[in-house]
């Protein structure tokens, strides 16, 4: 058994890999349990997609070179996210409508632009679904800092975070600067998607926001703990993830996102078989 | 300036959404503590005058003032109760946790509610009879034990003037006692209620002020003077069979529930709209 575990740790790629699946999903569920609780899982899938033209530019840009992919990849996070609330607050489209408008406009931009390099399919995979094992010592700085940065925000505006994401006309009234808080989020969100790429890709990322947050929200009644709780039900996926997908041979990202659906699987599952219980024993009190 | 200003004094506020105006050059003056409803039919704007007021839409013309002076430098003396339905109950926090949330700003950045935000809480609750379930999940609550904990959000605020959308709508009889004794008890202390409310046959007994409205202000003033039987036939329309007597005359009697009351459905505004003229 202990073999098994430590068998793959010989690997410092593995290593690596599953140091930055650990961080990234613990920072992934925090910022993803405002996107649960406000219902912007939409939101984040099409910000996770709209990164991919960010992405062709850096990489054309820099000759393949990792360093200014992350700069790139959040510029468009942050225009998609300021073109989705600009169209959807100045037309009278719906938001849900602006959201898709910009990211399958932004996602065919990226297709388009990794399609005139030669190795198109290869590189479109690894921005597709991520490449957890070519995470290098630099990247794993970069991950771990901007981690670091969100956790520390999330805590020293958890207060006003709270309020915007339970009742944000309490927030104007209270002269909170609301629209502030809410384009700090929005980029926070985005941060936490890009530095997160590289574990689980484009298409697989919403599940590294929400699948997490949203286990943890049927289990527990606080915030705070709910919080707690998803990180580390995703740092869990993110390692037996990386476990499964070194023995099973198959694709480490989708490994990663099948094991946090798995858990959620099971804790809805669980939660269904103790409300019946439940229901039967008092149906049986009442009988008996 | 006057010795004694209104504590709200709007003038001309207009509000139009997409073109077509929902309230239209209302003007309203409100004297210290005053229990004030609204009144009107359904899409007469009532939502959107108090929002008006707050800043929460922009109106196209008029202006607020505050004691007499510009809203903006008076926003910490206003209050504002939503209608309840505006928020998710499901939201994983605790009854404590809401009603802290309204220290929020006099907390200031960085700050973290401590002893003392979580004694006057606790206090509030107690005034609104939940301090028992301080530490119950809102998921918890019934419809009447939410309305009182978002008072109790109001009170810890501890405004001069309280904005309070249909705080009355669909509570149970415990909490319906419970609001009435906080508005007296906020009367006493000065403070000034204004009070977006359904329930005609209950207006002169718990207002001494009432504006009727209906896209237009029908008449402002105190409750014995302007809520009479032509001024709800303007504000109501001339399809209800309105009492024959004075409205608030025979306390004793059950009050006739001949009114074309409103449906009680809830209607869940997203923030920033205004009250669809259905």
């Amino acid at each position: 058994m202990l073999q098994l575990v430590l068998e793959p740790l010989q690997y410092p790629f593995m290593v690596r890999g599953l140091l930055a699946s650990l961080i990234v999903g613990g920072v992934c569920a925090v910022v993803g349990s405002y996107v649960v609780l406000r219902g912007m899982a939409f939101f984040g899938d099409a910000l996770a997609h709209a990164i991919l033209p960010g992405l062709a530019i850096g990489y054309l840009v820099g000759g393949g070179a990792r360093e200014p992919l992350f700069w790139w990849a959040l510029l468009a996070a942050v225009v998609s996210a300021l073109g989705i609330g600009t169209i959807s607050k100045s037309t009278k489209i719906h938001e849900d409508t602006a959201i898709g408008i910009v990211f399958a406009g932004m996602f065919a931009l990226g297709i388009a632009l990794i399609s005139t390099v030669r190795s198109y399919s290869i590189d479109l995979a690894h921005f597709l679904f991520g490449d957890v094992l070519g995470v290098s010592p630099g990247d794993l700085w970069v991950i771990g800092g901007v981690a670091a940065g969100i956790v520390v925000i999330v805590l020293l505006f958890y207060k006003e975070f709270l309020v915007l994401s339970f009742d944000p006309l309490l927030a104007v009234t209270l002269r909170l600067p609301a629209r502030w808080l809410e384009y700090l989020l929005l980029v926070l969100i985005a941060l936490a998607i890009v530095v997160s790429l590289q574990t689980v890709g484009v298409a697989l990322m919403v599940a590294m926001l929400v699948t997490p947050a949203a286990t943890a929200y049927l289990l527990i009644r606080r915030l705070p703990h709910m919080m707690a709780l998803a990180a580390g039900l995703a740092s869990f996926s993110g390692v037996v993830g990386l476990y499964l997908s070194y023995y099973l041979s198959v694709a480490s990202g989708a490994a990663i996102v099948l094991t946090a659906t798995a858990l959620f699987g099971l804790a809805w599952g669980g939660r269904e078989v103790s409300r019946r219980l439940k229901l039967e024993a008092s149906n049986h009190d009442v009988t008996g | 300036m006057p010795d004694n200003p209104y504590a709200i004094e709007a003038t001309d506020l207009t509000v139009a959404y997409q073109e077509k105006p929902v309230l239209w050059d209302v003007d309203l003056r409100v004297p210290p503590a005053t229990l004030m409803a609204i009144v009107g039919p359904n899409g007469a704007g009532k939502t959107t005058l108090i929002k008006a007021i707050l800043g929460l839409i922009r109106p196209a013309a008029g202006q607020v003032l505050i004691y007499n002076k510009p809203y903006a430098e008076q926003r910490r003396l206003v209050g504002y109760v939503p209608q309840r339905g505006s928020v998710d109950w499901d939201f994983p926090t605790n009854v404590l946790d809401v009603v802290m949330m309204g220290r929020y700003r006099s907390l200031g950045w960085l700050r973290r509610p401590g002893s003392r935000e979580r004694a006057l809480a606790l206090e509030a609750l107690e005034k609104v009879g939940m301090a028992p379930f301080a530490d119950r999940q809102i998921s918890q609550l019934s419809g009447g034990q939410q309305q009182r904990v978002f008072l109790a959000r109001a009170l810890v605020q501890d405004a001069q003037i309280y904005f309070m959308d249909e705080p009355f709508q669909g509570v149970d009889a415990t909490t319906e006692r419970a609001i009435v004794a906080l508005l007296h008890a906020l009367r006493q202390a000065g403070k000034t209620v204004v009070v977006v409310h359904h329930d005609l046959q209950t207006v002169p007994e718990y207002f001494d002020w009432v504006t009727l409205l209906n896209v237009r202000r029908i008449a402002s003033g105190p409750v014995a003077e302007v809520f009479t039987e032509q001024n709800l036939r303007l504000a109501y329309g001339g399809r209800i069979a309105f009492l024959s007597r004075s409205p608030h005359a025979d306390a004793e009697e059950p009050p006739t529930p001949d009114l074309p009351m409103p449906s009680p459905t809830r209607r869940e505004e997203p923030y920033g709209y205004p009250e669809s003229a259905a």
